[in-house]
């Protein structure tokens, strides 16, 4: 029997010559990504004194204040200036802090390579996985025995295969696959597992599109969500510098526990309706649904071809009366490269208010929070119980383009009229 | 972690995941006050209402979501001994058994009443419906797992590997 995509890179990570699906190994860290909310302030910086007091490799960590950026309270301030503060004191020169999102930071900044295994204290972390590498969030404690030694203890998952064929129908786009696979699969089906996907479908995605599937995977429980990299991720990398690193694939005869076999050209743009992420119906089905907030942003949908597929449907028309449509792009480079291409300009003109690249909104920390009874639809990737604000507002998750269709009509509306 | 856990149930559906248990509005908070609005999401009287050491029983998924461990700081705050599900989401789990939140998978949690006393034998691996007179088999552990929690968690584990 063939090894999986998981069992290859966990494997070499582990430095062992082969290993069984559900053997545990130690395996050796490449990249240890922090944020400022669950970063060095929890546990960490307190458990370190006592273990070492240094940081096994500190250009091997990554530290991004994104959550709480720009800060809108006090306590907030303190946390983002403790966090970049201790960056400094430990040696950490691979800190941001304003410049969006930490997934897409990692991401545009080469940090994310193919074969490599890449933990996180946050659980979208598995975004790294649309480049072929072993990205999974961890707790602070775990993330504190990782800065000390530079292992972590791993289980060698099963993987879940799926294959997505098909041409994409215009309007429909990577965010309407990973939600009808959030749908199909189910808020918990892959516990524990690893999505590893694939077909022509996964292939012809662009790296913008891919990130927003791999991003996905811890919504349906996974541990990672694998994307073999290919010529696109090569191209993507060498943009960013990076030039030196190991392609992995999985062997033909690979042991997967199931396979799903998706049909991409038959799908139509889905929406993930309130309180679980797998709470999934066709935009058929939900259209009409009266909305007060629509977004677009995070690092599940505020990439640049995300603002792109939105200004497309908005170019020439106007948000709805009463609207409230904030952007944030998912990164400053996201951000200059929208406006330079009159993104943006078309966005504004359309109604948009333009927020920072942050976290913020998305797991209702600043910026744009819900009052009691209001709906928002957003690019974003979950849609939890007071997620956004208020225990009585509700979030819907769709594709950028469906947020932006949405917008112009104050209703849950099906993009493809306006492409 | 103690091996003997009791105290009286406080049931919840499936799906209670990280929002719910600690809401992110309070993540900037001190951990007194972050487990003041522990399982806010679903009920606002949570860490009013339960004593110290009171089991969380809830079903599937339990803990899905973010990677916070403010969600395990929520519920130690706030008195909870222990959680009893179905199951529990991955991250989740992870986190308490570093943290030294005692985490139990059982199939028999639908036995289990509002208000019913539990207690839990960690080490042989089951729990007693104390009201009820019933007992309901754990899942076992995995090896290294039980090794964690006997040493007390991921710190001690690791300051016995660094410091001897």
């Amino acid at each position: 029997m063939g090894e999986t995509l998981a069992q290859k890179i966990l494997k070499r990570a582990g430095g062992n010559e082969a290993v069984e699906i559900n053997e545990i190994v130690w395996a050796k860290v490449d990249v240890a990504l922090m944020d400022d909310i669950l970063g060095p302030r929890v546990e960490i910086a307190e458990g370190l004194k006592t273990l070492g007091d240094r940081v096994w490799d500190p250009e091997k960590v990554v530290i991004v204040s994104d959550h709480y950026t720009p800060t809108c309270t006090e306590n907030q301030a303190k946390i983002v200036q403790f966090t970049k503060n201790w960056a400094k004191e430990y040696g950490v020169e691979n800190y941001f802090e304003y410049a969006g999102p930490c997934h897409q930071v990692m991401a545009e900044n080469g940090f994310d390579k193919p074969s490599t295994v890449v933990v996180g204290t946050d659980s979208h972390t598995c975004m790294a996985g649309a480049f072929g590498a072993f990205g999974t969030g961890i707790g602070s404690t775990e993330m504190l025995g990782v800065l000390a030694t530079g292992e972590i203890w791993l289980k060698v998952p099963e993987s879940i295969r799926v294959e997505w064929q098909g041409q994409l129908p215009k309007g429909v786009f990577a965010k309407d696959m990973v939600l009808n696979d959030c749908g199909e699969i189910g808020h918990a089906g892959a516990t524990y597992k690893v999505l590893e996907y694939g077909g022509d479908a996964i292939q012809s995605l662009n790296m913008d599109e891919r990130m927003a599937i791999s991003n996905m995977a811890v919504e349906m429980g996974a541990k990672a969500g694998l994307i073999p990299a290919d010529e696109k991720t090569a191209a993507y990398l060498n943009q960013a510098g990076i030039y030196e690193f190991e392609i992995l694939q999985a062997d033909s005869d690979a042991d997967y526990i199931h396979t799903y076999k998706k049909d991409a050209s038959k799908l139509i743009p889905q929406v993930a309706c309130p309180h679980n992420v797998d709470n999934v119906k066709p935009i058929d089905e939900v259209q009409g649904t009266r909305i007060d907030q629509a977004y677009i942003g995070s690092c599940t949908g505020g990439r640049l071809y995300d603002l792109k597929c939105a200004a497309e449907v908005l170019k020439g028309r106007k948000i709805a009366e009463g609207m409230k449509f904030l952007v944030s792009p998912a990164s400053q480079t996201i951000y200059k490269q929208a406006l330079r291409e009159g993104i943006l300009e078309t966005l504004v003109d359309a109604g948009a208010t333009i927020v920072a690249p942050s976290c913020g909104l998305c797991l209702g920390a600043h910026t744009g929070i819900l009052a009691p009874g209001e709906r928002c639809i957003s690019s974003t990737n979950r849609n939890f119980i007071g997620r956004m604000g208020s225990k009585e507002s509700e979030v819907y998750l769709s594709s950028a383009a469906t947020v932006a269709a949405s917008a112009i009509e104050g209703k849950i509306a099906d993009p493809r009229k306006y492409l | 972690m103690t091996k003997e856990i009791k105290g009286f149930a406080w049931t919840y559906g499936d799906n209670m995941n990280t929002d719910i248990i600690s809401p992110a509005r309070y993540m900037e908070e001190d951990y007194e006050t972050i487990g003041q609005h522990a399982m806010e999401g679903v009920d606002s009287k949570f860490s009013s209402k339960i004593a110290k050491g009171d089991i969380l029983v809830a079903g599937h998924n339990f803990g899905s979501g973010s990677s916070r461990e403010t969600a395990q700081i929520a519920l130690k705050y706030a008195g909870v001994g222990a959680v009893i599900a179905k199951s529990f989401a991955r991250i989740f789990y992870r986190n308490a058994i570093n943290v030294g939140l005692p985490v139990i998978e059982i199939d028999g949690v639908d036995r289990i009443q509002e208000g019913d006393e539990i207690q839990i034998d960690l080490e042989k691996g089951f729990v007693e419906n104390l009201t009820k007179n019933e007992t309901y088999k754990a899942a076992k552990l995995p090896k290294n797992i039980v090794e964690l929690i006997q040493l007390g968690g991921l710190k001690r584990y690791l300051d016995r590997k660094i410091n001897g």
